[in-house]
């Protein structure tokens, strides 16, 4: 069984075909690359998945349930989770508030509009989160005060809290500094393998030692698909990048 | 049959004074996204300024001409002082809006008093017409006229110009319309006084049939609303076919169900609402 | 604990005011809860409504008709008229919610004026613009004194539920949405159905405001539904500040009092809250209780 399965998706603006029919196929616990020059599709097949865009024709698939035409937040429920490229967190609130509404997007108690919702379980979970990326320490600050590096790392650890079956990560390391992109690139390393991760990178070389499996977009289209030395040694993948 | 006949001519003239009033709306709408709040005090400005103008001059179109300029002058200094200042600021602009509709609706109180003021009727188009068998009040008709003619006229200038194209590029995308170099700010101020202009000169047009009276602009306002709503902004096909449309329940609903006629009044609206957010023509959902 | 000893300082004002006071305060409580209804919406929603003063009108004239038509006593319509009016704002909000921003804001007018039309209109129900006369108050409270604690108590109570729906978790992700609606979708939270049970309950409330004053006036016409009054009370939640829960608060106490100090002078109270909306908005956009705040923190630190 796949963990996500694309088929022929196809979606364009205008006139203009930003997802050519696309397909492919990510294996369950697997550490999938999706690459490409700008322009090549990457976050609109990200958009599709995750539902912020609806696709022409064509069908997206999570563990072999048909997701194609279901609501974003419907999806989430059936276990995918996204980080963004740019960060739209919520600035004027601490790192553990920001957690904790990715929590309650998956708990009952986001219906309970009586109780009071001041110290309880579901902040220790988000501090334990906040942990996993070494972020405990900053939980009562807010989000607008801490590095961007620090900022990235929430983005990751707000997907993961909702322990999603497969994650999708939208240029992860984009912006950072070397130190922090070790960090990073680190903590997507840690992530266990009950969660499947396909990731998107504009910068070849740095993340190519993520990946399992690789998949190149150029112009809304699979160009190059395999191992990572398949990928590495097929010519279509040099050209694509050399001809920019 | 010759009441079905009239009712159908006032369902045009209505829908006629409506497109006046609704395509500024959807104008400023599209292009500013400002939900002008002002534009039925200014409909009721105009028709106020038309009544002392034909003490002066007895010539309803010449005052429909002032009373145009002059609410177009009021919409000019509306944007620039006001407007232009809060831009970005939704909320504001629209609250603002508000505010000056009320102080225009209080203005006219203090000025013209608190009785219905008539208007009357051109001579020229006192006579009752005969058409197709049918006796019509002659003034309708000149109003349904009118408004094709406003209408036309619109379509050209929307679709032959330079000043329509900037328009209609400000109203698909107005990022890359100041990215293109259009001087997005000027045209603001045009589109904003363009539609007051056609607010104000609505008002003293459809004077005859309407009068001018304090709560005018309550009553219009939620009908340009209605208008928009139902033909989608920016759009000034949906403007011309949301007003007719409204006319006719309008006129309609008040001859049948004159108790609930406000209620068949947005059966449309919310129909296509239901089905279609962004209206029957809209180019963006409001 | 600010909360307590200002509620007790309420509750034996009327011992130091006369009859004029006292009867200004109620209306004070009646207009706060209007008021943080609408900030239910506005403040920590994020959605702009100019069509509340509809669920104040509907619940005070179905009050009015089911005890002026049908006989009945305020035990049956009390709640007969909040049921109407949360009915009448659970369809309204499945309409106005097909937009959002100015598009919900123009449906919402839109929505209330058509009720604000009907109450002219229908006459053989309504009595049009003669409004509806000759009305009781519940339990008999005809004086100044005994109205004040009875819309003190039920302001309190009504101010209460609603706090305790901002603090709860669904006030949470009713503040995320405002905040980050596509984010919040993207965290698995529908953010069309919270928007649609927030817009419920601020109907519900705005509807509980509307029995008060219903009550308080023993009288209701169209005029309460109008525009003015919708904007009158969205007035004071910016003058207040939106997003606290003192805002609104501090917000209708402002406009009430101007209002009853103005129209001792000025004929023209339209005019006047035109003014002051535009005022507002160019020079305080934060509203009076955040630029007051404001003011004190710099005091304290100059001290």
């Amino acid at each position: 069984m796949a963990a996500l399965q694309i088929k022929s998706l196809k979606k364009a603006f205008g006139g203009l075909p930003a997802i050519n029919g696309v397909s492919l196929e990510v294996a369950p616990g697997e550490r999938r690359l999706i690459i490409g020059p700008n322009g090549a599709g990457k976050t609109t097949l990200f958009n599709l998945v995750t539902g912020d865009l609806r696709a022409d024709s064509g069908s997206i698939w999570l563990f072999e349930e048909d997701i194609t035409r279901q609501r974003t937040d419907r999806r989430v429920h059936r276990g995918l989770a996204r980080t963004y490229q740019i960060i739209t967190l919520f600035p004027k609130d601490t790192l553990e508030h920001n957690l904790v509404l990715s929590l309650l997007g998956l708990s009952k108690t986001r219906w309970n509009f009586f109780a009071a919702f001041d110290r309880n379980a579901m902040h220790e979970e988000a501090r334990r989160v906040l942990r996993l990326v070494a972020l405990e320490h900053l939980a009562g600050r807010p989000l607008a005060e801490v590095s961007y590096g620090e900022k990235r790392r929430v983005e990751i650890a707000m997907a993961l809290a909702q322990k999603p079956r497969v994650l999708l990560l939208d240029e992860p390391l984009a912006g950072l500094s070397r130190e922090e992109r070790a960090t990073v690139k680190a903590l997507i390393a840690g992530i266990p393998r009950d969660v499947t991760v396909v990731m998107i990178e504009h910068d070849m070389d740095t993340a190519l030692d993520m990946a399992e499996r690789i998949t190149v977009l150029h112009y809304g289209s699979v160009i190059v698909e395999g191992t990572r030395a398949e990928v590495v040694a097929d010519p279509k993948t040099r050209e694509v990048y050399l001809g920019h | 049959m010759q009441y079905w006949a009239i009712q159908t001519l006032n369902s045009l003239a209505l829908g006629g004074l409506l497109f006046l009033l609704a395509s500024g709306f959807s104008l400023i709408f599209g292009l500013m996204r400002i939900a002008n709040l002002t534009h039925g005090a200014l409909f009721m400005l105009g028709a106020y300024l038309g009544v002392s103008v034909l003490k002066l001059v007895p010539n309803l179109w010449l005052a429909a001409l002032a009373a145009g300029l002059a609410v177009a002058v009021f919409g000019f200094f509306l944007e620039k002082i006001i407007l232009r200042k809060l831009a970005g600021n939704v909320l504001g602009q629209v609250l603002v809006t508000l505010g000056v509709a009320f102080i225009i609706a209080d203005f006219c109180l203090v000025v013209w008093g608190g009785d219905p003021i008539p208007i009357p009727t051109p001579p020229a188009l006192q006579a009752p017409v005969r058409v197709a068998g049918f006796i019509f009040p002659a003034y309708r008709l000149a109003v349904l006229a009118l408004a094709i003619v406003v209408a036309l006229a619109l379509f050209l200038l929307m679709e032959k110009t330079r000043l329509g194209a900037m328009i209609r590029a400000g109203v698909d995308d107005p990022e890359m319309a100041r990215a293109v170099g259009i001087p997005v700010s000027r045209l603001f101020t045009a589109v904003f006084c363009l539609g007051a202009a056609l607010a104000g000169a609505g008002g003293v047009i459809g004077g005859p049939i309407m009068s001018a009276y304090p709560g005018l602009d309550a009553d219009m306002l939620p009908l340009a609303l209605i208008v928009v709503i139902l033909g989608g902004v920016g759009s000034l096909l949906g403007a011309f076919i949301g007003a007719f449309i409204t006319g006719f329940v309008y006129t309609f609903g008040v001859a049948l169900l004159p108790d609930l006629a406000y209620v068949i009044l947005f059966l449309p609206m919310i129909l296509v609402i239901a089905f279609r957010p962004r209206g029957l023509f809209g180019k963006f959902a409001a | 604990m600010r909360w307590l000893v200002f509620a007790a300082l309420l509750a034996l004002f009327p011992l130091a005011g006369g009859e004029y006071y006292i009867n200004l305060a109620s209306q004070i409580f009646i207009f706060a809860v209007f008021a943080a209804s609408i900030n239910l919406l506005l403040g920590y929603g994020g959605l702009a409504t100019l069509g509340h003063s509809a669920y104040l009108g509907v619940a005070a004239y179905l009050s009015a008709l089911v005890t002026l038509r049908l006989g009945a006593g305020h035990a049956l319509a009390a709640p007969a008229a909040l049921l109407g009016t949360t009915l009448m704002a659970a369809l309204f909000g499945l309409i106005a919610l097909r937009a959002t921003g100015l598009g919900f804001l123009m449906l919402t007018l839109a929505l209330s004026q058509v009720v604000w039309g009907t109450a002219f209109r229908w006459v053989s129900v309504t009595d049009g613009d003669n409004g509806l006369r000759g009305l009781s108050r519940p339990f008999g409270m005809d004086d100044a004194v005994s109205f004040y604690y009875f819309s003190f108590a039920v302001a309190a109570f009504s101010i209460w539920m609603m706090a305790r729906f901002v603090r709860s978790p669904f006030g949470a992700a009713l503040r995320g949405t405002r905040d980050q609606p596509r984010r919040m979708s993207a965290l698995g939270h529908n953010v069309w159905l919270i928007r649609w049970i927030t817009f419920v309950y601020a109907g519900f409330w705005g509807g509980v405001s509307g029995l008060l004053f219903v009550y308080y006036h023993k009288y209701i016409h169209p005029i309460s539904l109008s525009l003015a009054n919708s904007a009158e009370g969205l007035l004071a939640v910016i003058a207040g500040g939106s997003g606290t829960l003192a805002g609104p608060l501090a917000g209708a106490a402002i406009v009430m009092l101007l209002k009853n100090w103005a129209s001792a002078y000025i004929e023209r109270w339209n005019m006047l809250l035109g003014f002051v909306f535009v005022l507002i908005v160019v020079f305080m956009p934060e509203g009076v209780v955040p630029g007051v705040r404001k003011l004190w923190l710099r005091f304290r630190s100059r001290a």
